[in-house]
């Protein structure tokens, strides 16, 4: 494995005891703070505000140089706020609200071995791959007939 | 507000945040989970080495907790199969085409001050509330 990998592989398993400590793998919490009118736990609000303060701090340094284990960062490009944007949030927001699972918290309660979670991975999987084509092949109609 | 669990909330927060910090000084990359692993989906990837490490750690965290004496409760879903599958569909769809959830989004999008962050964050987090009410006050 490269120093690249490691890093990332790091990265990933501090992100995942932050995910567990907070206690964001227990859907049936997620839901507690989006049920802002019932028993309303607001947990969720602390553990993104904390997040928030150190990426946010993070990223002021990373701004100032390039990674250490890499040319170049890839820092996201695009600033306008279009339809697939709010779209694409009001689906994940949906689905998110009927289950209480966003992408990283399923991934981490895999190893419970859980059926329902392995169930939601996988159509989080195809509902991934689904885009991919979707959109691939609405490239292909936009493109003219006689290119 | 019998729930709330404000420490343990903050010292997670502040172990994603740092794991966030982390993979763009060393590496250079947004740690979106949605975007880690939409990625590695793409059948052209030429960037999946990385990737995979991420999502290997993310995945040994809990069985690392489970061999220390830590291991994960059982996750609580009371939702029926179906809906279970819909709100996969909807999570998988939805986060490739909103680009990103709500670690790239929420965390990593607000943090660089991103107004297409701030607005997705907004939007699910809306929706999502909006679902939970129809279901539990609904009637």
């Amino acid at each position: 494995m490269n120093p690249f990998s490691i890093a990332a592989f790091v990265c990933g398993l501090l992100f995942g005891f932050g995910l567990m400590i907070s206690g964001m793998t227990q859907p049936a919490k997620v839901l507690g703070f989006l049920d802002v009118f019932g028993d309303w736990d607001p947990s969720l609000a602390l553990v993104m505000a904390s997040a928030l303060i150190v990426s946010g701090l993070g990223f002021v340094l990373a701004k100032r140089r390039p990674p250490f284990l890499a040319p170049q960062s890839f820092w996201p490009t695009k600033s306008d706020i279009d339809q697939p944007l709010l779209i694409g949030a009001a689906l994940f927001g949906a689905g998110w609200g009927l289950i209480g699972l966003c992408p990283g918290p399923v991934l981490v309660d895999l190893a419970t071995l859980s059926p329902k979670v392995v169930v939601f991975a996988l159509a989080m999987v195809v509902g991934m791959v689904a885009h991919d084509h979707w959109q691939r092949l609405s490239v292909q109609r936009s493109a003219p007939a006689d290119g | 507000m019998t729930n709330f669990t404000p420490v343990s909330a903050l010292a997670g927060g502040a172990l994603i945040g740092l794991a966030s910090a982390l993979l763009m000084l060393f590496s250079g990359r947004i740690a979106g989970i949605s975007g880690i692993l939409g990625g590695c989906l793409i059948p052209s990837a030429t960037d999946r080495h990385w990737r995979i490490a991420f999502l290997i750690g993310l995945i040994a965290a809990p069985v690392i907790g489970a061999l220390t004496g830590h291991a994960l409760p059982m996750p609580q879903m009371s939702a029926s199969w179906p809906v279970i599958v819909v709100g996969g569909l909807l999570v998988g769809f939805g986060t490739r085409l909103g680009g990103g959830c709500t670690s790239g989004h929420g965390v990593c999008g607000i943090a660089r001050l991103s107004p297409r962050s701030i607005a997705a964050t907004l939007v699910f987090m809306a929706v999502a509330i909006a679902v939970v009410f129809l279901m539990r006050h609904g009637g």
